[in-house]
């Protein structure tokens, strides 16, 4: 065993890398369930936007109008959804599935001349002085900006659901569609918004995958990030810090325990391969001991006549 | 909603719309159907068998209907695929990954009029084959490169399943990497999973972090791939395919699996009515194993030979479990110039003396 050979630097920044896309697909998913919405389709939106991202990025050789891609493909993928759950009124479980099903095929045949293709880099953050500190500038400022964007992503989706207006609308639609209705709040166009906020979001997150985490495309490479997000929703009692908390865990623990056995440490290898998940719900379940709980219209279907 | 009543009515829809996807259609001809465990475009193993699966039809034309599943998991959900797939009318079925070993047999039971064939297993019945390619011939000669490129002397080895394939794999490489160069290390990590390029490329850095400046890989993607080429100066191997997008650096060589031909005369027998169940295991010299083309990146010398020990191993003349050889407790397992049996390499569950760690169970 010889823990030297970890060194802490390289392993936070992997760290962050592994729990982005998970970080920014989950908070997409918790505005939506926020808003009443279960989109079960995360996966397939991840993987659209896996694909759209990199597409983009190899044609115009620039990654960031490949997010930006990756977002409004995301975002396209969950109209669809829209259109079943929102004016078709169909099962919300059901559509999602078919959504994550829909995303996996319609990304393997988009991807198919992008096998093998390589990405353009993505320029790391160089901030003069800060990134020049000893140890912490190597792990606080010198990573690329969709690390940050992530971040702020979880500031904003905090401060915007719990001291704006618009937080508390969504918010109200979420717990009680038709109370929301009958104040004139219009449930419908607000879910909408933030169906498509959290197809972005999963957009984005795929993409940080295909363009950042591995780079390259290949069928199927989100490989079930987009179920681990859903599940982190849940298991973070719909808060944006314990999601953060969720996501920095999992990836951490994830690169740690590889890492850990890449170094030999005598943990059974069983152990260390499951601990990641065990780690993560094991601490978000002790902090959701308090009254959290989840949006009362959470899979309800909403129409106005009713 | 409460989470039981979304899993209730998420259960149907789940599987009307993997049925869908996999809707029968009506047959007059032979049906051959195949069991992927990871996507068709995952650029390593499961696409080597569906290029096998494209040479079928190729070969026999119109007298053949072949149907695959993709992303079938192991395990339970892999027994309801192999059944779906049986109960649409295949006539010969191949189940293309290791853990479908029992579901393929518990299968077999149901349908006895129905040849299956498992990929890489060792329990065979009267309606089932099993099949594999020895790939630690193709180890012994990446291990041969990678033991004389080595720099730093560390090389990192991405496991997947502690299976005796791997394993066989890890040993096999170990041996002759230790051969051309004794200070060498490998630093083993197990990923238990086939397919998962971000898990894979985590793999892969992690052991390029920490030092490891060649990296072997027994996953099915090319993700470790692309990691090492992030990295630099580092060296892979393509795994199940030839990955030559990634040639010259940091792709040195390759393992490629060819299977059409074995499908092809499997076909063939059920067509004729001879199939029996038989148990093959085939290397370099038949064909089943196929050595990708060693790049300029390597020395000539070392290229030279490499050559020379796939052409030994080919020919028969030289078995990369050649003794003398140790298990890792020290305990003899082979004499000089003994050499292993197929019996104890097809359940090898042990590792060569020197190198270092547990095989998880």
């Amino acid at each position: 065993m010889d823990l030297s050979s970890i060194s802490p630097v390289l392993l936070l920044a992997s760290l962050m890398v592994a729990a982005t896309p998970i970080l920014i697909a989950a908070l997409g998913e918790l505005v939506v369930e926020r808003a009443g919405v279960l989109n079960l389709g995360i996966e397939g939106m991840m993987i659209t936007g896996a694909i759209c991202g990199f597409a983009v990025a190899v044609e115009t050789g620039s990654p960031l109008l490949g997010f930006i891609a990756a977002a409004i493909g995301g975002a396209l993928l969950s109209l669809l959804f829209v259109l079943l759950t929102q004016f078709a009124l169909a099962n919300q479980v059901a559509s999602g599935l078919a959504l994550t099903l829909f995303g996996l095929g319609l990304s393997a045949l988009l991807g198919q001349k992008y096998v093998g293709v390589k990405p353009p880099p993505i320029a790391k953050l160089h901030i003069p002085v800060l990134s020049d500190i000893p140890f912490f500038g190597p792990v606080l400022f010198s990573h690329d900006i969709v690390v940050y964007l992530g971040l702020a992503l979880v500031v904003a989706v905090w401060y915007m659901l719990k001291y704006t207006r618009a937080g508390l609308i969504l918010r109200g639609v979420g717990e009680n569609h038709d109370a929301a209705h009958a104040l004139g709040y219009k449930v419908i166009r607000v879910r909408i918004m933030a169906i498509t906020f959290g197809g972005a979001c999963a957009g984005v997150g795929g993409a940080y995958i295909s363009l950042i985490r591995v780079p390259q495309w290949t069928e199927g490479m989100t490989a079930g990030a987009g179920w681990i997000a859903l599940a982190l929703v849940v298991f973070a009692s719909w808060k944006a810090g314990r999601v953060m908390l969720g996501a920095y865990l999992f990836g951490g623990v994830t690169v740690l325990q590889l890492n850990l056995q890449a170094a030999g440490v005598s943990i059974p290898v069983e152990y260390l391969s499951m601990s990641p998940y065990v780690i993560t719900i094991i601490v978000l379940v002790i902090m959701s001991a308090d009254k959290s709980r989840a949006p009362a219209s959470l899979g309800r279907i909403f129409h106005a006549t009713q | 909603m409460k989470l039981t009543k979304l899993l209730t009515s998420a259960a149907p829809a789940f599987a009307l719309a993997l049925g869908l996807a996999t809707s029968a259609m009506a047959q007059d001809k032979t049906k051959v159907g195949f069991i992927y465990v990871g996507p068709v475009g995952d650029g390593g193993w499961t696409f080597e068998h569906d290029k096998g699966r494209l040479e079928v039809e190729a070969h026999f034309g119109d007298k053949v209907e072949t149907v695959y599943q993709e992303s079938v998991p192991e395990g339970a959900d892999a027994e309801r695929a192999i059944t779906q797939m049986a109960l649409q009318g295949a006539d010969l079925i191949f189940t293309t990954s290791f853990g479908y070993m029992e579901p393929t047999l518990s299968v077999a039971g149901k349908f006895p009029n129905v040849k299956f064939e498992h990929a890489t297993g060792y329990k065979t019945s009267d309606n089932v084959s099993v099949y594999s390619a020895r790939f630690y011939e193709g180890r012994a000669i990446q291990g041969h490169i990678a033991g004389s490129m080595t720099k730093s002397n560390v090389i990192g080895y991405i496991a997947s399943f502690p299976i005796p394939e791997v394993i066989r794999g890890i040993n096999s490489a170990y041996i002759h990497a230790k051969k051309v160069n004794p200070d060498v290390e490998f630093k083993v990590v197990w990923a238990f999973t086939w397919f998962d390029p971000a898990k894979e490329a985590d793999a892969a850095t992690a052991l390029i972090e920490q030092g490891a400046d060649v990296i072997l890989q027994h996953t099915d993607s090319k993700a470790p791939q692309a990691a090492a080429e992030k990295a630099g100066g580092v060296i892979t191997f393509g795994q199940a395919s030839d990955m030559s997008e990634y040639a010259p650096l940091p792709r040195v060589s390759s393992i490629i699996d060819h299977w059409g031909p074995y499908y092809i005369a499997r076909t063939q027998a059920v067509m004729d009515g001879t199939w029996s169940s038989v148990n093959t295991w085939d290397g370099i010299g038949a064909g089943m194993v196929g050595i990708g083309e060693i790049s300029d990146a390597v020395p000539a010398d070392v290229k030279a030979s490499a050559l020379a020990l796939k052409a030994a191993i080919a020919s028969g003349e030289y078995h990369p479990f050649t003794g003398p050889l140790n298990k890792q407790d020290g305990s003899a397992w082979l004499a000089d110039g003994e050499v292993a049996d197929d019996g104890t390499l097809a359940g090898m569950g042990f590792y060569v003396e020197g190198i270092t760690g547990d095989i998880p169970n």
